[in-house]
C-alpha cells in the first residue's frame, strides 16, 4: 500500500466514522466511488457522488452508484438547499477554482460539510519551500507546480481562519500525521499545524447563517 | 417499389383499441381507433417486473432488434438487445412499438380514416411526444404490465423516457434517456422545416394526398433525409470517412453529378430512406419533435416536471453530438438534482455524432449494462432466472442424449 492509499484508507474510516446511518449523502469528486460505496453497504446511507473523469463516472455508475459528470465549482448550483445530511468534498477543495464559493454550496446543500485535504503547513512542505527554495514534491503532493490540480492550498490554519470569516461552526477536527495516524485532539494547532500531513474538518452552519 | 405508406408490419404484434378506448391527443382531438404494432424479446418474469421499454427515434421503428421485414436489414439496436447485450432478454421482457403517427403498423397519416374510408394525411391530428407515450402506456395496460423496470430511448426516443418518467413516474422504475433534451431548440426546429420544406416542394406530395393520387414525394423526402443525415453525424466522422475523396473516378467533372464520395453517400441514404418511410408520417414525428418542451407543461419549471420522484435515472451524451449537445441533456441532469432525484450522468467521448447511440460504443454499453444490473439489485429481479432454467434445460437434454455435447 502506498503511502497515499494508506492516508486515503484511514480518511474513509474517519469519514465513515463522522457519518450517522440512514442519512443522505453527497460525495464531491467520488472517484471510482470507493467511499460511496463503503457508506452505501456499512451506512446505509443514500448516496450521490460527483466526479470529473469519465472513467471514474463509468465505474461508479456500473456499480449501481448515481454518480454524475461534473465539478465542484459548476454544479452545486442546482441542487437545493439542505439536500443532503452530508456534504463530502475529500482531498479535492485544493483543486477548486473558488473554494470559498465552494464551500457556501457546501453548507447550503448539507447539513454538515466533510472536508478532507492536504496540509501545507507541514514541516516538510515548510522546510522544501524555505530551504531549498523550490515547490514541495512529496508522496502526498507528487506533482510539479506546472502540472498540479491542486491550484489553491491551504495549511489547517488557513482553513480554520476562513471558517470563522464566513462564521461556520467547525464541529470536530481530526489531523493525520504520517502513515495516516491520528493526533491526539488536545493537541495546540501550531503543532497541529505543523506535524499534520491531512486535516478532516466536520463543518456545520452556525444559527446566525453564512458570511 | 412504391412508397411505404402504412407497412402492415406482418411480423409485428398488433394492439387494437376500439371506440371505447379513444387515444385522448394534447391537440384537443382523440384517436379511435387506434391499432399499436409492436415487438417483444425475451420472457415477462412472474411477477410481472422485468419489462424494459425501448423508444424508437424520428425514423426508427418497433423493429429494434430483429431482422427488418421491409429493408432486410439487422434490428436498429440489435447491439443493444438480445441475449446477453446490454438489455438482455435472457432477463427482460423488451417491448417495442412504432409510435403513433408513425409509418410500421401503428396509427398514422398513412391508415384509413373511419370517416373518410382514405387516408388520414394532414387530417390526422398533429402528435406530440404525449400523445404518444399515453398510448404506449395504453398498450402497457393492455399487456397488464403494472409497470416498467426501464424506459431507454435515445434522441425523440429519449424525449419519450423523459416524458414517460414526468407523466407516470409510479410505472417508471428506472430511466435511461440518451442523447436527448427537454426541448427541441430553434436550431432543431430549423432543421426541421427544411426537411418539412423539401417535403412539400416535391409536386408528387399533393398537398399531402399524394397516396390518394397515387404518386409518392421521393424526391423531397429523399433530400429531407440528407440534410437531416448530416446533423446525425459529426465533421470528424465525416472527414474520416470520406474526407475529399472522389466517388468511382480520378478527377473532378466539372459537373453536377456525385463527385465525392460524401454525396454518393447521402444520395444513397436519402433514396433507400424513401423505401420504408412515408413522407406524411416524416412531417408528423419531425413536428412532435419540435413541440416538445417539457418544462412548458409545468410552469416552465423543468424540476418540477420530477418533483418526488423515484424513478432512477441515467442520462448519457456524447461528446461530438451537435443536434443534443451535452448541454441540453446536462439541464436535464441539473433539473433532477433541483428535485432531488437518484440520477447518474455520463458524458462518452465519442467522435461519431448524435447517432452513437446506435453504433458499437463500449463505453455507452458498459454504462447501461452496469446501471441496469444495480436497478436489478434494487427492485429484486430473479436476475437470470429464464437463462438459469434453459441452461438446466439444456443440461438435461444433454443427459438424456448419452451426455453428447
Amino acid at each position: 500500500m502506498t503511502e497515499a492509499e494508506r492516508q486515503a484508507r484511514a480518511d474513509f474510516e474517519l469519514i465513515k466514522e463522522l457519518v450517522s446511518e440512514d442519512t443522505r449523502v453527497l460525495d464531491i469528486g467520488c472517484g471510482d466511488g470507493e467511499l460511496l460505496s463503503l457508506l452505501v453497504d456499512q451506512r446505509n446511507v443514500d448516496g450521490r457522488g460527483i466526479e470529473l473523469s469519465q472513467a471514474g463516472v463509468n465505474r461508479c455508475v456500473a456499480n449501481g452508484l448515481a454518480v454524475i459528470q461534473g465539478d465542484a465549482d459548476s454544479d452545486l448550483v442546482d441542487y437545493p438547499d439542505a439536500a443532503f445530511d452530508y456534504v463530502i468534498l475529500s482531498q479535492t477543495i485544493q483543486a477548486t477554482h473558488r473554494p470559498r464559493t465552494v464551500l457556501t454550496h457546501l453548507l447550503r446543500i448539507g447539513k454538515r460539510a466533510i472536508v478532507s485535504f492536504p496540509n501545507f503547513g507541514h514541516w516538510r512542505v515548510r522546510l522544501q519551500l524555505s530551504l531549498f527554495g523550490r515547490m514541495p514534491i512529496s508522496s502526498h503532493l507528487p506533482y510539479t507546480w506546472y502540472d498540479t490540480p491542486n491550484i489553491h492550498f491551504c495549511t489547517i490554519r488557513d482553513f480554520t481562519d476562513l471558517c470563522h470569516d464566513m462564521n461556520v461552526a467547525i464541529e470536530c477536527t481530526t489531523v493525520f500525521s504520517g502513515g495516516g495516524r491520528r493526533m491526539p485532539d488536545t493537541a495546540p494547532l501550531w503543532l497541529r499545524n505543523l506535524f499534520g500531513q491531512q486535516a478532516v474538518f466536520l463543518l456545520s452552519r452556525k444559527d446566525g447563517g453564512l458570511d | 417499389m412504391a412508397t411505404a405508406q402504412q407497412n402492415t408490419s406482418p411480423k409485428s404484434e398488433i394492439a387494437q383499441f376500439g371506440a371505447d378506448q379513444p387515444l385522448r391527443l394534447d391537440s384537443g382531438h382523440s384517436l379511435s381507433p387506434l391499432t399499436i404494432a409492436y415487438q417483444t424479446y425475451g420472457t415477462l418474469d412472474d411477477r410481472r417486473a422485468n419489462a424494459v421499454l425501448v423508444c424508437h427515434a424520428l425514423t426508427g421503428d418497433q423493429h429494434a432488434a430483429n431482422t427488418h421485414p421491409v429493408t432486410g436489414k439487422p434490428g436498429w439496436w440489435e447491439l443493444m438487445i438480445g441475449p446477453g447485450k446490454p438489455i438482455d432478454t435472457n432477463r427482460y421482457f423488451v417491448i417495442c412499438a412504432n409510435v403513433v403517427g408513425g409509418c410500421m403498423g401503428t396509427t398514422g397519416p398513412g391508415s384509413i380514416n373511419p370517416a373518410t374510408g382514405k387516408a388520414y394525411a394532414l387530417d390526422l391530428p398533429v402528435i406530440t411526444i404525449r400523445d404518444m407515450v399515453r398510448a404506449q402506456a395504453m398498450l402497457l395496460d393492455h399487456l397488464a404490465i403494472p409497470d416498467l423496470f426501464c424506459v431507454i430511448g435515445g434522441s425523440m426516443g429519449g424525449m419519450q423516457v423523459l416524458q414517460w418518467a414526468a407523466s407516470y413516474p409510479e410505472r417508471v422504475f428506472s430511466a435511461i434517456p440518451i442523447a436527448t433534451a427537454a426541448r427541441h431548440t430553434s436550431q432543431n426546429i430549423a432543421f426541421h422545416e427544411v426537411g418539412r420544406q423539401a417535403v412539400m416542394a416535391d409536386p408528387d406530395w399533393c398537398g399531402g394526398n399524394y397516396i390518394e393520387q397515387g404518386k409518392s414525394p421521393r424526391k423531397g423526402l429523399a433530400v429531407a433525409r440528407m440534410a437531416a443525415h448530416i446533423t446525425y453525424l459529426s465533421e470528424e466522422a465525416l472527414s474520416r470517412k470520406f474526407g475529399r475523396n472522389l466517388q468511382d473516378r480520378d478527377s473532378l467533372t466539372f459537373g453536377f453529378d456525385a463527385d465525392f464520395q460524401v454525396e454518393s453517400y447521402l444520395r444513397h441514404q436519402g433514396m433507400t430512406f424513401v423505401d420504408r418511410f412515408d413522407a406524411n408520417s416524416y412531417l408528423y414525428m419531425t413536428r412532435a419533435m419540435d413541440y416538445f418542451d417539457l418544462a412548458a407543461d409545468y410552469g416552465g419549471s423543468l424540476a418540477s416536471a420530477f418533483t418526488g420522484t423515484r424513478t432512477r435515472f441515467c442520462i448519457i451524451s456524447f461528446t461530438s453530438d451537435w443536434l443534443f449537445p451535452t448541454g441540453g441533456n446536462r439541464q436535464v441532469v441539473h433539473a433532477l438534482n433541483a428535485s432531488g432525484a437518484s440520477v447518474s450522468f455520463v458524458e462518452i467521448e465519442s467522435e461519431k455524432g448524435h447517432d452513437t447511440f446506435l453504433l458499437d460504443e463500449p463505453e455507452l454499453h458498459a454504462t447501461i449494462r452496469g446501471f441496469l444490473k444495480a436497478g436489478e439489485r434494487v427492485r429484486g429481479l430473479q436476475a437470470g432466472a429464464h437463462a438459469k432454467e434453459r441452461a438446466k434445460e439444456r443440461a438435461k437434454e444433454r443427459d438424456s442424449r448419452g451426455g453428447q455435447p
